[in-house]
């Protein structure tokens, strides 16, 4: 007969894990490289912060909000109407690229050939690769000639709607000069929208392509049509993906500098009329003023780098969040 | 069970054949006749419609709002068209798919026309060969074509690159590494951190270094500053890449590693690494595409010079991006076409990395090219040789005592 183990004899084992030296030399190394990132990472917002201080502090944060100009010199400094011109421009952005990007990765998961598939996928891969300053030429040279007629037309015939209207352009003026329409927000809207779309198409056709078949099959046998499938099965199934993926496309569309600067005539105040002449955006204040700001120049503009910052950050944050929560996130979580 | 003892009757009946006539093949196709008589009646109606608009009844003008006009009548004609003899549900299907295929073909047309506008632009330059010798030291306002060359953007593009990856991937893959081998709270800290950073808009990247490298440690303008700045934008691109490729490797290879009793570094380096190699040569390439084409930091950091400057460490430095943004800037004609030709250079460049990055991956983890799979097939080959002789040898060796 075997004695019933005491309570003492049950006491759990000890787990112990007997490392080698080259383990526990990986292992240190990794964390290293770990901490090395982690205190580069922190070390650009916290420099940021500490710099900008200077800035925000000598007028308070508030009259940094809410003054339309920049002269850091006089003291008269403030984002308010850049910021306003930033989402503006990544507003326009977003309103082109995100029906170009569903509709184009609609296409990609549902319509197109399986053979013309990969291509497709690396040609949007293709276009997120190309360098912003190639967008950038090509929307000053190439677009914006052929852009103008387009903003007169919505000029003339859609001014009633509020965004739209052009201070000092009136159609029957035969003398009229084209150049009240050139370097505005609505131009440099359109080229960030080329940036984003395809960052933002690749996102959603990852999550289309994940929609599960048994519904897609289940919708076609109800009697659906293609269409009928996409909005009754893909679209729900893959909202999550669209609206996270549209606010990093958001993200990007808000930190882009390049091309804005080649394209807009910089302007301080808030100039809200999208197709007029004259824009501006945080990142493209800072291209334009670095050089030739004085140590507390510099401290403005840092305050003005932090805000973009904690503004991307902001968007991306909920983007991820979203994308994550939904249901098509689930599967790409490992 | 019984015999068979007799032949059993031949009973097959051959059925009569009807008479031999030419088979039709069934159509298959979704496309019908009457599908493709009504796009290419809307087509024309639209364009002709717009052409009324834009030559007689209203001021329309400009290109573009020609095509817009024209395609907004084309969906509402094609829409009348196919209403005809379809019901609701099938005409909003039509609808969708003109919609869903215009959307590709809108943005395929933006990436063709931006790549073949920018080698048009820059064709001229192109074609002489100083553009790729010289640097711009010679090169007043009025010279022609034929003198100078961005030979400095080239040359400061490669070395700002190469230092760049040089920090960028040891340290960027041992994180990635870190993020998916050591799973716990600071792991998960470290990888909200580089998520947030993926957000970092590339200006602020340089403004940082501009403070901290150019200004506060007073190196001035100079190539590393850029190469700094390019690696802090880059660094959370190719962790994020590598973290996603590295997960994606399968977890009974890993499992089959430690139980044939490999330490966890010797799993990483023998069985993880080697199966996400495809995937990680992908990120790093991509990461790379995106630092070389990148302009902002460059600006902020790498101060702006027309001579060829091959010393990173000191003296301000030119970028092929940064060349162009200064070049398109300018007034003369001969500048922004060679702007237009750095770009190029630049388009080249980036489309030459793509096109590694999709014949090195593309496979996923643990998928084998051709002379890889030839490779393994040798080595075991080799090893069943060698398994064979022993066998041999230790049966001579069983025999003999």
């Amino acid at each position: 007969m075997i004695d019933a183990p005491t309570q003492e004899q049950d006491a759990p084992r000890r787990l112990t894990t007997v490392t080698g030296a080259a383990d526990r030399v990986f292992g240190a190394v990794s964390r290293l490289a770990g901490f090395v990132v982690l205190a580069v990472m922190s070390l650009v917002g916290l420099f940021l912060l500490y710099r900008g201080w200077q800035a925000l502090s000598a007028d308070g944060p508030r009259a940094f909000v809410t003054t339309r100009a920049w002269e850091p010199d006089s003291h008269n400094f403030g984002i308010a109407a850049v910021l306003v011109l930033t989402v503006l421009i990544a507003l326009v952005a977003i309103v082109i690229a995100v029906p170009l990007a569903a509709g184009a990765a609609l296409y990609i998961s549902e319509y197109a050939p399986r053979r013309f598939k990969q291509t497709l996928i690396s040609m949007v891969d293709l276009m997120a690769a190309v360098p912003s300053i190639v967008y950038g030429i090509w929307g000053l040279y190439l677009l914006q000639p052929h852009v103008i007629g387009l903003s007169r037309w919505l000029a003339t015939w859609l001014d009633w709607i509020p965004f739209l209207s052009v201070d000092g352009f009136d159609p029957d003026d035969p003398l009229l000069s084209m150049s009240v329409f050139t370097s505005s927000t609505f131009i440099a809207g359109i080229v960030v929208a080329l940036m984003i779309t395809p960052i933002i198409c690749s996102i959603m056709r990852e999550v289309f392509s994940q929609a599960p078949p048994g519904e897609r099959e289940g919708a076609y046998a109800l009697g659906a049509t293609r269409w009928g499938m996409i909005r009754s099965v893909v679209l729900p199934f893959g909202t999550g993906g669209m609206i996270g993926g549209s606010m990093l496309g958001l993200g990007r569309a808000l930190g882009e500098t390049i091309a804005v600067y080649l394209i807009i005539s910089p302007v301080f105040e808030i100039q809200p009329n999208l197709l007029q002449t004259g824009s501006n955006s945080i990142s493209a204040l800072i291209a334009l003023r670095f050089g030739e700001a004085t140590e507390f120049g510099m401290s403005a503009l840092m305050a003005a780098g932090l805000t973009l910052f904690l503004m991307t950050l902001v968007v991306n944050f909920a983007a991820s969040s979203i994308v994550a929560r939904t249901r098509s996130g689930a599967a790409s979580e490992a | 069970m019984t015999v068979m003892t007799t032949e059993p009757e031949a009973r097959t009946t051959v059925p009569q054949r009807p008479p031999a006539q030419a088979e039709v093949l069934r159509r298959t196709a979704s496309v019908r006749r009457s599908d493709v008589l009504a796009l290419v009646g809307a087509g024309l109606a639209a364009l002709a419609v717009t052409t009324l608009f834009f030559s007689l009844l209203t001021p329309f003008s400009g290109l573009i709002g020609f095509i817009v006009v024209a395609y907004v009548l084309f969906l509402a004609f094609y829409a009348l068209l196919v209403s005809y003899d379809e019901s609701g549900p099938a005409v909003r299907d039509r609808l969708s798919t003109v919609v869903m295929h215009s959307a590709a073909v809108l943005m395929l047309t933006a990436l063709i026309s931006v790549i073949a506008f920018t080698f048009w632009r820059g064709r001229e330059p192109m074609r002489h060969l100083n553009f790729y010798v010289q640097d711009l030291r010679n090169a007043g306002p009025l010279d022609g074509l034929d003198v100078g060359g961005v030979l400095h953007g080239m040359a400061g593009t490669l070395i700002m690159i190469t230092i760049a990856v040089l920090i960028t991937v040891p340290i960027g893959l041992l994180c990635a590494v870190f993020l998916s081998e050591f799973p716990g709270r600071y792991s998960r800290f470290v990888r909200t951190i580089v998520e947030a950073m993926t957000a970092l808009p590339s200006i602020v990247a340089g403004l940082f270094i501009y403070a901290t490298v150019v200004v506060a440690l007073g190196m001035g303008f100079s190539g590393i500053a850029a190469s700094l700045a390019l690696s802090v934008m880059m660094l959370p691109i190719v962790i994020r890449a590598a973290d996603v490729v590295l997960r994606l490797v399968p977890g009974t290879l890993k499992e089959a590693s430690y139980g044939l009793g490999g330490g966890h570094w010797r799993t990483v380096w023998h069985v993880t690494l080697p199966t996400a190699r495809s995937g990680l040569t992908t990120s790093v390439i991509l990461g790379t595409a995106r630092g070389i084409g990148e302009t902002s930091p460059v600006l902020l950091t790498a101060g702006f010079t027309n001579h060829l400057s091959l010393n990173p460490l000191d003296g301000p430095m030119v970028s092929l991006p940064l060349l162009t943004f200064d070049l398109v800037r300018s007034p003369e004609p001969a500048y922004i076409a060679r702007g237009f030709g750095a770009a190029a250079l630049l388009m080249v460049i980036v489309l030459g990395l793509f096109v590694a990055a999709r014949v090195i991956g593309g496979r996923g983890p643990g998928r084998l090219t051709k002379r890889q799979l030839r490779r393994r097939a040798a080595v075991s080959r080799r090893d069943a040789e060698r398994f064979a002789v022993r066998d041999q040898h230790r049966s001579a060796e069983g025999e003999a005592p």
